[in-house]
């Protein structure tokens, strides 16, 4: 056998393998995405009350000032996390989020505003080691199903260094936002300090009532408004969740598509080599043949 | 005479809703009992609460475990969301019981100890969503 056909053989036996592989992460994946959608619907009903009871408490205490609203005069400093996958595989999943965050960086720094990374996720913490920035906080590990306890951490952490002296003056995040299986976008969105926007004159926002609170307002605020950046945070995780699985899906299906394909043209190679060697054996052997009879015709 | 339509949420799932007579939830003022009508408010809920619903059209008592979080009135919606929170039918008691034991080993032998503190005070609510006696 020719070694031009090994050699094809060999790289379609090689890519063959690897389309299994790919093929089998978009179908894991695939499944990942409805588990991960799910648990984005169980999560809304609890973001959705919280946001609701915030708007309320907002709108009807005419003066806030807590630590947690009050925007500083002039911010020195700013805290911006990073949400980005623990696994590969995912196309430009983290190279679009860690883009963004480049453009809120600079964005930032043109205001004279210092820019703190936190990062959740290996892969985005290892973009950052690599170019040895410091990162204010690093979290890994559960990426793919985060839980509330994870996002609270989070929280506790951001919270803290923001109502610390010397701490950061505002809160970031970049993360992805799950659209649908085919949408995706990298958003940045600002947690801290809360935007107190006055409540447009909508029907709904008319009819928000007054509440009594229980201890005091005071008391109430405290407690809602880091459970607030908490759900956030959360929702900000299990949409990245859900957007990794499905960004691992396309890219998978990708590699799966382009591995097929490249099947088919090295078979043709293989094909037409193996024509070949089968032609100039032919000839081969006619022209030995012609060889022998034309000396057997000169003898006689 | 009118409904309260409850919902009962966590952060990862929401544990039930539906129409109730009454609400009965621990505040960190006491408890408070919410029927229709009621005044809108907006309480912080204790550590280790237990959360009665007396559920509309005769269909008995919703009991549940609520460790943290807020619960509000508002226009006979009454929403609570509880950081943590079980149905008492979900518990699974011979556990928890055992996880009450080691909390409380450890708050006897270490006094200081907070979180050893926090986990007996939510294995005794869950218990008694559960109706067990603590």
């Amino acid at each position: 056998m020719g070694a031009q056909l090994r050699l094809l053989r060999r790289r379609i036996r090689s890519v063959k393998s690897t389309a299994k592989i790919t093929r089998a992460q978009e179908l894991i994946a695939s499944s990942r995405i409805a588990k991960a959608q799910q648990r984005m619907a169980e999560a809304l009903p609890y973001e959705r009350e919280i946001t609701r009871a915030v708007t309320g408490v907002v709108s009807n205490t005419s003066s806030i000032d807590h630590p947690l609203t009050v925007e500083k005069e002039r911010p020195a400093s700013a805290g911006v996390l990073i949400v980005t996958s623990d696994g590969g595989f995912c196309g430009g999943f983290n190279a679009n989020v860690l883009r963004e965050a480049e453009a809120l960086r600079g964005l930032l720094e043109e205001r004279g505003v210092r820019a703190v990374p936190f990062v959740v996720g290996s892969k985005g913490v290892g973009w950052h080691r690599f170019r040895s920035r410091e990162m204010a906080g690093e979290w890994e590990g559960f990426s793919r199903r985060p839980a509330y306890s994870d996002a609270k951490e989070i929280a506790g952490m951001l919270i803290e260094s923001f109502k610390a002296e010397e701490g950061i003056d505002e809160i970031h995040i970049v993360s992805t936002e799950f659209v649908s299986m085919l949408t995706q976008n990298v958003v940045v969105k600002r947690v801290l300090p809360l935007e107190v926007v006055e409540a447009e004159q909508t029907e709904e926002t008319a009819l928000l009532p007054y509440f009594e609170f229980e201890p005091g307002a005071g008391a109430v605020l405290d407690s809602l408004l880091p459970r607030y950046v908490e759900s956030r945070i959360f929702t900000a995780l299990l949409q990245s969740a859900a957007s990794e699985e499905a960004a691992r899906r396309r890219a998978m299906k990708a590699a799966t598509d382009n591995a097929n394909e490249l099947i088919g043209v090295f078979t043709r190679q293989m094909n037409q080599a193996r024509q070949a060697e089968i032609t100039q054996e032919i000839s081969e052997i006619v022209g030995g043949a012609n060889a022998l009879a034309d000396a057997a015709a000169g003898k006689e | 005479m009118a409904k309260l339509r409850v919902g009962v949420v966590s952060p990862e799932r929401e544990i039930w809703s539906g129409e109730a007579d009454m609400v009965i939830a621990k505040t960190v003022e006491g408890e408070i009992g919410i029927m229709p009508n009621h005044a809108p408010v907006l309480g912080i809920l204790v550590e280790g609460g237990v959360l009665r619903v007396k559920r509309a059209g005769g269909e008995g008592e919703l009991v549940a475990a609520v460790h943290g979080g807020f619960f509000s009135v508002a226009d006979n919606e009454v929403s609570v969301l509880a950081e943590m929170a079980e149905l008492g039918s979900e518990v699974d008691v011979r556990a928890v019981r055992d996880a009450l034991e080691r909390a409380l080993a450890s708050v006897d032998a270490d006094a200081e100890n907070m979180e050893a503190a926090l986990e007996a005070k939510r294995a005794t609510a869950r218990l008694r969503a559960a109706g067990e006696d603590v």
